[in-house]
C-alpha cells in the first residue's frame, strides 16, 4: 500500500487487504479511519461546491428546489456524521494517543476494530438512505420535527445510520478514557500529559455521555414515522420543542467533539515551534474539562425563537456566554506562547496560525448569536451558516490540516514540500474568508439559509462566497497532491523531524508495530524542549 | 498499580445468599409498584414509581454489577454520570415549567 513499509518490522510490514480490515494495531485503525474521513470528505465537499454553483444567480441555475434540498441535507449529515464528528479523534487519537502515552496500544484494540466497523456500516446505511425508498432526506442535518415525521424522503433509514455512527463514536470515547486511565507509562502524571491527550481525555467524557442522547432522539423519530407515537404532536400532548432540546442536548455538546482535539492539535503545534513551553499549561488542560461540562449546559441557544419559555431564553444565553470564556483562555494561551518565541514558520504552524485566526471569526460571532437579542435577528440566515463554517471547517477542518502536516512524516516516513504546503495553507485561509465572510454580510441583511432562490439584492455577495469556495477548491487540491506525492516519494525523515518533544518522536519514522521496544519511562514533561533536537 | 486490587475486589463479588436475597428485594419492590399503581395518589403516583425505580437501578448497579466492590474512581464516574443526566433533564423540564 506504501513503500514506507521498506522500514524493517515497521507497522506498515504486513500485507493484503485483510491485514488492514483486521486489524486491531491503533495506527492502522486510525489510518482506516483517516481514509474514509478524507473520502467522505471530498464527497461533501463536491456536494457543497454544487450548492454554491446552484446559488451563483439568482432562479433556477443547475438543479430543482427538491434536489437543492437533498443536497444541503446530504451535505450536512455526510460533513457532520461522518467526517468531522469522528475527524480527529478517531483518525489521530487513534494513531497518536497511545504513542503519547507510551503504550503498546489502546485499551481495547477488539473494541477500537468493532467501532471502525460500526462506523463502516453507518456510512453504507447512509449511502443505503440514498437509494433506496422514496428519495434522498429533504430535512436538513437537523432532522426537525414535525417536517421530519411526515416527509416522504427516507429519513428513518438515514436516522438509523446517524444511530450507528453514534454507536462507533461511543465506543472510542470509552476506549479512550480507559486508555488514557489504565496505560500511562510510568512517570507520565496526569500533568505531563500532552495537551492533545487532555483533550481527546474531555471529548471523549462528552462523546460517552450526550452520543446516547442522540441515539435515542433518532429512534423516536422512526418511532414517530413507523408507529406515529405523536410525542412530538401536539394535537395529541406531545411536545415538538422536546424534539429541539432532544437533539441540541447532544449536537451543542458535540460542536466540542469536533473542535476540542483540533485544540488539543494546535496545543501540541505552537510550542514545537515557537521552541518554547506552553503558556499555561495547567489552564489549557483545565479549560478542556470546563468546555466539556460548561458546554453541556448551552444547548437551548439553538432554540431562542423556538417558542420556549422566556426564562430559559435568558438563562441559557447567559450560560453560552460562560463557555466563551475557556475558549478564549486558549486563544490568550496560544498566543502568549508564540509571544517571544524562536518562530519556525514550518507547514503545521501555518495551519495553526490559519485555525486561530479563523476560530477566533467564528467564535466571536457565536457571541453575537449567543446574545438572545442578537439572535432573534441573525438566527436561522446565513450570518449561522458563516458562523459554524468558520469554527468548522476553519477550526476543526484546519486543526485535521495541521495534525496531516505535522504527523504524516512521522507515519509514512517521508515528507511533503514544504513550500508547496505553506501555500496551499494561505490559500485555503484566503478562499475560505472568501467563501464565508460574504455570509455574514447578508445573514445581517436578512438572507435567510437554507433557501433555493434569493432576492436580486443578495446576488453580489452570493457570488462573492461562490467565487470563494473555488479558491477553497484549489487550495485543497494543491494540498492533498503534495500530500500524496510527498508521503509516496518524498525525502526519507528521521525520528524527529521538528525536534519535538512527546514520545512518539523517539520512535523510527514509521513507528514499529509494536511501538516501544522498552516501555518508556518518562521523566519530563511534553513541551520541555532542553536537549531536544530536530534532526538534519 | 491499582489495576490488580481493582481485579482482586471485583473476584470477591458477593455471595449466592446475598445475590438471591437481593433478587428477592427486587420482586417485591415490583409488586409495590404493580400494587401503587392501583392506587390513586394523585401526583405522587410518579413520585412513589420513580422512587421505586430508582431503588431497584440501584441494587442492580451497585451489587449485580459489582459498583459496590469497585473503588472511588468507578463511584465517582457512575455518579458524574447520574449527576449529569439529572441536570440534562432538569433543564428541559425547567423550560416547560416557565413557558
Ligand atoms: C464561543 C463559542 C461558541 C458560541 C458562543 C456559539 C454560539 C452559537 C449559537 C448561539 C448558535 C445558534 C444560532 C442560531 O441558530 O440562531 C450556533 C450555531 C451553530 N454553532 Fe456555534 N457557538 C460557538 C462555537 C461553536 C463551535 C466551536 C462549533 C463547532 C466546531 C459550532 C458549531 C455550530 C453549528 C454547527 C451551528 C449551527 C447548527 C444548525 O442550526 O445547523 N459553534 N452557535
Ligand atoms: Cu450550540
Amino acid at each position: 500500500m506504501n513503500d514506507a513499509s521498506a522500514a524493517p518490522g515497521s507497522f506498515w510490514a504486513a500485507r493484503g487487504l485483510a491485514s488492514w480490515l483486521f486489524t486491531t494495531d491503533h495506527k492502522r485503525i486510525g489510518l482506516l479511519y483517516l481514509w474514509c474521513v478524507l473520502g467522505f470528505f471530498i464527497v461533501g465537499v463536491v456536494l457543497g461546491l454544487l450548492i454554491r454553483l446552484e446559488l451563483i444567480a439568482p432562479g433556477p441555475t443547475i438543479m430543482g428546489a427538491q434536489t437543492y434540498n437533498a443536497m444541503f441535507t446530504l451535505h450536512g449529515v455526510i460533513m457532520i456524521f461522518l467526517v468531522v464528528i469522528p475527524s480527529i479523534p478517531a483518525s489521530f487519537g487513534n494513531i497518536i494517543l497511545p504513542l503519547h502515552l507510551g503504550a503498546e496500544d489502546v485499551a481495547f484494540p477488539r473494541l477500537n476494530m468493532f467501532s471502525w466497523w460500526l462506523y463502516a456500516l453507518g456510512a453504507a446505511t447512509a449511502l443505503a438512505a440514498l437509494f433506496t425508498g422514496d428519495g434522498p432526506p429533504d430535512t436538513g442535518w437537523t432532522f426537525y420535527v414535525p417536517f421530519s415525521a411526515v416527509t416522504s424522503t427516507n429519513v428513518s433509514v438515514a436516522v438509523a445510520a446517524v444511530f450507528i455512527l453514534g454507536f462507533s463514536s461511543i465506543l472510542t470515547g470509552l476506549n479512550f478514557i480507559v486508555t488514557i486511565h489504565r496505560l500511562r507509562a510510568p512517570g507520565l502524571t496526569w500533568t505531563r500529559l500532552s495537551l492533545f491527550a487532555w483533550a481527546l481525555y474531555a471529548t471523549a467524557w462528552i462523546q460517552l455521555l450526550a452520543t446516547p442522547i442522540l441515539g435515542i432522539t433518532g429512534l423516536l423519530i422512526i418511532a414517530e414515522r413507523v408507529l406515529d407515537m405523536g410525542v412530538f404532536d401536539p394535537a395529541r400532548g406531545g411536545d415538538p420543542i422536546l424534539y429541539q432540546h432532544l437533539f441540541w442536548i447532544y449536537s451543542h455538546p458535540a460542536v466540542y467533539i469536533m473542535v476540542l482535539p483540533a485544540m488539543g492539535v494546535i496545543s501540541d503545534i505552537i510550542p514545537v515551534f515557537a521552541r518554547k513551553a506552553i503558556f499555561g499549561y495547567k489552564t489549557i488542560a483545565f479549560s478542556s474539562l470546563a468546555i466539556a461540562f460548561a458546554g453541556s449546559l448551552v444547548w437551548a441557544h439553538h432554540m431562542f425563537v423556538s417558542g420556549m419559555s422566556d426564562t430559559a431564553v435568558m438563562v441559557f444565553s447567559l450560560l453560552t456566554f460562560v463557555v466563551a470564556i475557556p475558549s478564549a483562555v486558549k486563544v490568550f494561551n496560544w498566543v502568549s506562547t508564540l509571544y517571544k518565541g524562536s518562530i519556525h514558520m514550518e507547514p503545521p504552524l501555518v495551519f495553526a496560525l490559519g485555525f486561530i485566526f479563523l476560530f477566533t471569526m467564528g467564535g466571536i460571532t457565536g457571541l453575537v448569536l449567543g446574545a438572545a437579542g442578537t439572535d432573534m435577528h441573525t438566527h436561522d440566515t446565513y450570518f449561522v451558516v458563516g458562523h459554524f463554517h468558520y469554527v468548522i471547517f476553519g477550526g476543526t477542518g484546519m486543526g485535521l490540516f495541521a495534525a496531516m502536516h505535522y504527523w504524516l512524516p512521522k507515519v509514512h516516513g517521508r515528507m511533503y514540500n514544504k513550500r508547496v504546503a505553506t501555500w496551499a495553507a494561505l490559500i485555503l485561509i484566503v478562499g475560505m474568508n472568501g467563501l464565508y465572510f460574504p455570509m455574514y454580510v447578508m445573514g445581517l441583511a436578512g438572507m435567510p439559509r437554507r433557501y433555493y432562490d434569493y432576492l436580486p439584492q443578495y446576488t453580489a455577495m452570493h457570488e462573492a462566497s461562490t467565487v470563494g469556495s473555488w479558491v477553497v477548491a484549489a487550495g485543497l487540491a494543491l494540498m492533498f497532491a503534495n500530500l500524496w506525492r510527498g508521503l509516496r516519494s518524498g525525502p526519507r525523515v528521521g525520528p524527529n523531524p521538528w525536534g519535538a518533544a512527546t514520545l512518539e518522536w523517539t520512535l523510527p519514522s514509521p513507528p514499529p508495530a509494536h511501538n516501544f521496544p522498552a516501555e518508556p519511562v518518562v521523566d519530563r514533561g511534553p513541551y520541555d524542549f532542553r536537549g531536544v533536537r530536530a534532526d538534519d | 498499580m491499582t489495576h490488580d486490587t481493582t481485579r482482586e475486589n471485583a473476584r470477591h463479588g458477593p455471595s449466592y445468599g446475598t445475590l438471591t436475597a437481593i433478587w428477592c428485594g427486587l420482586l417485591v419492590l415490583t409488586v409495590v409498584t404493580v400494587g401503587v399503581a392501583g392506587v390513586d395518589l394523585g401526583f405522587w403516583n410518579v413520585v412513589v414509581a420513580m422512587a421505586v425505580a430508582t431503588a431497584k437501578a440501584a441494587l442492580v448497579v451497585l451489587v449485580f454489577m459489582h459498583l459496590k466492590y469497585e473503588n472511588w474512581v468507578f463511584k465517582g464516574f457512575v455518579l458524574m454520570t447520574f449527576a449529569i443526566l439529572a441536570i440534562f433533564i432538569g433543564f428541559t423540564f425547567f423550560d416547560t415549567a416557565y413557558r
